[in-house]
């Protein structure tokens, strides 16, 4: 088996505006961020030859990845939905390799955007999970919940307080108050998050993300082709994926998800170690996520994660700066697809407030996970 | 009248009573008996939603079988914000994950006990919530002798 480290490379990146956008639909955002991305690549559509997107939450957008690539102009030999929550724009950067190194395509627009602050008047109907019927006549309907009770077992397992879940919302809320295109610039303190209303016990109001309108997408080639861009690329060096339960009902554990394999395989691709970091863009769809998964991906050791994130240690300068755009909790909840450009950005340099750059960032790691904590994927990007 | 206006499963908030793998399930319930699938092959109980093979071996051949309706709590949390209209005036209330003695899991609630006094590893008893359409398993904490 071949090894794919370093043999692809994301030389394109676009965000749109984010917060709320009440003129826009989830069709405008997503050629909004397709067109940024071309912009940024210095490319038009005519030199894309794959897209992939994530399914929207609407039924009446069937292989939309074919549908959006001819609202976009492209003429795509390659092309699908992929569906796995918010691992899905990771997962969409790792079949854009695989079809790279496959033959399949030569220039791959990977592409997400949601609407969900503002109405979306995309007619038809919500997509949903399927097994929502077996949660929701107990009155549980939450993602909030779902997060809740992998906090309570952490809690109860580690001792982990909710203070301590606190420090991950303080730090990512200073790290959006940097950067321009963040929904939430105010920053806050540990007390004011306790102060915060409860939503789902334990978790409080600044324990939860935002929902957002917005889009975000990368273009994938080969590193031969890379140096073709006029950005610098940024080497794709390790992928993973793991998705170890479905449901709350088949979940062998709530405090150990499938970040803990996931990454295991990205490192082993990358040859690289939790200490290689500069920074993590870890998926912040909740507090409880990112601590979480700082355990997974080896940071820190299991149970340990609520003193890692003290003492400055995941603020920008720390010891690894984590979500130094704000992450879901404050930037924007567009499934992570921003912890991908943002990424990028820090790895080219000289593309964020200068307040916001991590120092001499050579490598960086970025999550992804889905549905109820169970679609779980990793990326490692290097500077090249 | 558990399809939504395009023929579609549950209403939110509803269970799916005629979902075919489901059915006896929500049946049984009526009769205040929580049941679950166990594998005619590798003997095991199925968990739940029920599906049809067996998740542990994809056997076919299964029974209906009476659990003990004990179990211990996972998890627990309370819902301090109402997503449906119909728990206005509930919150906050208690949602768990009770893990059965025979195995399989529930979401469901903890009654006869405030929220804030649910514990993990809480031994707890089914009872039947009887209402007009269905009957919901719920939890009460086991009385210690």
């Amino acid at each position: 088996m071949t090894n794919l480290s370093g043999k692809c490379a994301i030389v394109g990146m676009g965000e749109t505006v984010v917060g709320k956008r009440p003129d826009a639909t989830t069709n405008s955002l997503h050629l909004e961020a397709i067109k940024t991305c071309l912009d940024d690549a210095g490319i038009n559509a005519s030199q894309v030859d794959g897209l992939l997107t994530n399914q929207p939450l609407n039924d009446s957008h069937r292989s939309y990845a074919v549908k959006l690539a001819h609202m976009a102009g492209i003429d795509p030999s390659f092309a699908t939905d992929l569906a796995l929550g918010g691992a899905t724009p990771i997962a969409m950067v790792q079949h854009a390799v695989m079809a790279i190194e496959a033959g399949m395509a030569t220039t791959v627009m990977c592409v997400h955007a949601r609407k969900r602050s503002t109405a979306d008047p995309t007619p038809g109907y919500p997509i949903r999970r399927g097994d929502e019927h077996w949660e929701e006549p107990w009155g549980h309907f939450a993602a909030a919940g779902g997060h809740a009770f992998a906090a309570q077992r952490h809690m109860y397992e580690f001792g982990t307080k909710s203070e301590d879940l606190a420090h991950v919302a303080v730090s990512t809320r200073k790290h959006a108050s940097l950067n321009k295109n963040a929904t939430l610039r105010k920053p806050i303190t540990i007390e004011d998050h306790q102060q915060s209303r409860m939503i789902v016990a334990p978790l409080r109001l600044l324990d939860c993300s935002l929902e957002s309108d917005g889009g975000g997408a990368v273009l994938v080639t080969s590193v031969e082709h890379a140096r073709d861009f006029p950005k610098r690329p940024v080497a794709i060096l390790g992928m993973g994926q793991h998705h170890p339960h479905f449901g709350l009902l088949d979940a062998p554990t709530l405090t150990t998800l499938g970040g803990k394999k996931s990454s295991e395989m990205a490192y082993r691709m990358a040859g690289l170690r939790p200490r290689d970091m500069n920074f993590a863009q870890i998926y912040d769809c909740f507090t409880i996520t990112a601590l979480i998964t700082l355990e997974d991906y080896g940071f820190c050791k299991k149970g340990e994660g609520k003193d890692f994130v003290k003492d400055g240690r995941i603020s920008i300068g720390g010891e690894l700066p984590l979500n130094t755009h704000g992450g879901l909790l404050s930037q924007a909840h567009l499934e992570g697809q921003l912890h991908i450009t943002e990424a990028v950005k820090q790895l080219r340099g000289n593309e964020v407030e200068p307040e916001r750059q991590v120092a001499n960032a050579k490598v960086g790691i970025v999550s992804g996970h889905g549905g109820s904590l169970a679609m779980h994927a990793t990326l490692i990007l290097g500077a090249l | 009248m558990s399809k939504d206006e395009r023929g579609r499963a549950a209403r939110r908030g509803q269970p799916y009573l005629e979902e075919p793998e489901a059915k006896p399930f929500w049946a049984n319930l009526r009769e205040h008996k929580l049941t679950a699938q166990r594998c005619s092959s590798c003997q095991k109980i199925f968990g739940f939603p029920p599906q049809a093979l067996c998740p542990h071996c994809l056997a076919s051949d299964y029974q209906w079988v009476t659990l003990s309706g004990k179990g211990k709590i996972y998890s627990h949390i309370a819902y301090h914000r109402p997503w449906h209209p119909s728990y206005q005036d509930k919150v906050p209330y208690n949602v768990s994950l009770v893990d059965l003695d025979e195995g399989g899991r529930l979401v469901t609630n903890v009654v006869d006990c405030p929220p804030e006094e649910v514990r993990i590893g809480m031994a707890v008893e089914v009872v039947f919530e009887d209402l007009p359409e269905y009957t919901l398993p719920k939890f009460r904490p086991v009385k210690q002798v």
